[in-house]
């Protein structure tokens, strides 16, 4: 508004330009409703397919609005695979993913912003090292720890190796050093313990970063499909993506909608975090490396 | 990556400065030591269990075969070597290449193209509608994805076949020919992924000052020049950190082929992941399954160092 009162005595030459801007802006909203169709595109296809009679799922023309929705396929996918339990394994194996990086990211970021201790920096280097491996490196030897701890086709064997989070520290450390110092200069002088200042002080405030890690590992772990395919063998001890592949593997080209139904359940969660949690998403993604 | 270290010693200095004040004494350094190393416990010792040794594991078991139930045998780089004598490791590092190659560039191109007609002019909800659409496939599995997508692009009754049918093309064999499986697997990479370069080209174009493009106006200079010469020069780091992301997820695809294709037809699509997975645990060649790891982590890091040093050269840092 005041760049208007501003550009006051320009006015003739935006005017000679108007016409040129509005085609140029037309052109850029053609070309970005094309991609924003293309991208969400497959995914109302999916849901409207899903919506359809398992009899008429792969019938043609396509769908791509659920219009008169029919859920026979959603009963149906309860029936065909163990769904509840599913749901379940995902909701455990996530669920205790993310609290236990959130809490362990917590502390381990305290100690390496707030308090100084021998071989911190290298120690600190190591930690940030260990965010260039990828997951299908250590995976040999790591279903061979698991092997060897017993824990082999358990969720704790999805669980227990994903807790410590290099990228979650690096986070936590970050969030921690931007928290004023005076704050436990002032409980240390009225003889606060360190895990009192820690605990009562600096926890509290770092609640925003600490959810930015758990929204983060919630999304990875929740449509991870690699480490679940190797690392868990029973079908009991599958979860969501795994359940779904297998059940597409099973019907072939049969009734989609019901596999379809299932893929549009396993999207619930995922949705909340977009709806509610996305600015923390886009903040933890683009923070560094989106591990 | 770097960046981050960097800025991190180059923040801590100064802060530690002020946690020497005199006090420490009073508190005893030594209880304060041992406090931090408790609140370290469980990141390193899980760290050390499930990264450090595996690690060192990987480095060992990839110079010996060993099927977990016989005794291991030494065979020096005879894994490593596999990556040129085995047929099928040989062409699914190569398949590897050319993927990173066409869908790291294609996930660039149309994030940037898309960034940039965001970051004009346009009214705030449609901005955020866009922002929101273009992010919406990366909070999905890939997994999950790749089962759709196989329905939509299957050749009789697919929705793809159909569009195409409407103008005119022929039914399009996308996962039972080669050519058309690979395609298939980049196009559905490309479309979950490019909303991640998407945001940070966002980022990177908010942060470039406008006075610079109001003094290429008075310049007179055209919409398609500024993009050219203001825009891509300044945006360069931003394009740098996109690329090394890029590459490095698009390095270790596999999801995608696995659920679309089982790496067919033939080994046309196998990926380097891909042939971890089934050296490892279902030919139960453990040896081999780490060799061909370490290569791809080396790769990695070849790539990354490689486009950080050709950043000093066409990287403008304002």
């Amino acid at each position: 508004m005041t760049t208007q009162t501003l550009e006051a005595p320009a006015a003739p030459k935006r005017a000679r330009r108007r016409p040129g801007m509005n085609w140029s802006l037309l052109g850029r909203l053609a070309v970005l409703l094309v991609a924003a169709v293309l991208t969400l595109g497959p995914v109302m296809w999916t849901l409207s397919t899903s919506l359809r009679p398992p009899s008429e799922s792969f019938s043609l023309p396509p769908r791509f609005l659920p219009w008169d929705p029919d859920f026979t396929s959603y009963a149906g996918v309860f029936e065909q695979i163990d769904m509840i339990r599913l749901v379940v394994n995902s909701a455990l194996t996530t669920g205790l993913i993310a609290a236990g990086q959130m809490i362990t990211a917590a502390m381990a970021g305290y100690a390496f912003a707030r308090i100084k201790f021998k071989g911190r920096t290298a120690l600190f280097g190591i930690v940030l090292a260990t965010m260039m491996i990828p997951v299908q490196v250590t995976i040999v030897p790591v279903f061979m720890i698991i092997r060897g701890m017993d824990l082999a086709d358990t969720l704790l064997a999805l669980i227990i190796p994903a807790v410590p989070t290099a990228f979650g520290t690096f986070l936590m450390r970050q969030y921690f050093m931007g928290i004023p110092l005076e704050l436990a200069e002032a409980a240390e002088i009225d003889g606060a313990s360190q895990w009192r200042i820690f605990r009562s002080i600096y926890l509290p405030l770092a609640t925003p970063g600490m959810a930015i890690v758990g929204i983060l590992a919630f999304n990875y772990h929740w449509n991870e499909f690699f480490r679940p395919l190797i690392l868990t063998i029973s079908e009991g001890n599958f979860t969501l993506p795994l359940g779904l592949v297998s059940l597409q593997g099973n019907m072939g080209t049969g009734s989609i909608s019901v596999v379809l139904a299932g893929v549009i359940l396993s999207m619930i969660p995922a949705l909340i975090v977009f709806f509610f949690g996305q600015r923390s998403l886009r903040a933890g993604l683009t923070a560094g490396i989106g591990k | 990556m770097s960046n981050a270290t960097t800025n991190a010693s180059a923040g801590a200095p100064a802060r530690l400065e002020h946690t020497e004040l005199p006090r420490k004494e009073s508190n005893g350094p030594l209880r304060k030591q041992l406090f931090a190393w408790i609140l370290l416990a469980p990141t390193v010792i899980g760290m050390g269990v499930f990264t450090v040794i595996p690690i060192i594991g990987s480095v060992v078991l990839a110079f010996f075969r060993w099927d977990i139930i016989s005794a291991p045998e030494f065979v020096g780089f005879e894994n490593f070597v596999s990556v040129v004598t085995n047929p099928t490791v040989r062409v699914s590092f190569l398949n590897t290449i050319v993927f990173v190659v066409i869908a790291v560039t294609l996930q660039l191109g149309i994030a940037l193209v898309l960034a940039a007609m965001v970051a004009e002019r346009l009214p705030n909800w449609l901005r955020v509608f866009f922002r929101s659409t273009f992010f919406f496939p990366l909070i999905l599995s890939a997994a999950s994805v790749s089962i759709f997508m196989g329905y939509l692009f299957n050749e009789q009754f697919g929705a793809v076949n159909w569009l195409l049918g409407l103008i005119g093309i022929a039914p399009v064999p996308w996962l039972t020919t080669p050519t058309g499986a690979a395609a298939v697997v980049i196009i559905v990479y490309v479309w979950q992924n490019f909303g991640f370069s998407f945001l940070l080209f966002v980022g990177g174009l908010g942060s470039i000052p406008k006075e610079i493009y109001e003094a290429a106006e008075i310049d007179g200079a055209s919409g398609v020049k500024k993009f050219f010469n203001v825009t891509m020069p300044l945006l360069s780091p931003t394009t740098l950190v996109a690329s090394v992301m890029a590459v490095i997820s698009a390095l270790q695809v596999f999801d995608q082929p696995y659920v679309l294709t089982r790496g067919g037809p033939g080994d046309s699509t196998r990926t380097a992941v891909m042939v971890i997975f089934e050296s490892g645990f279902q030919q139960l060649e453990f040896g081999r399954a780490s060799a061909i790891g370490l290569l791809l982590m080396i790769l990695i890091m070849a790539v990354t160092y490689v486009q950080f040093r050709l950043s000093r050269r066409f990287v403008f840092y304002q």
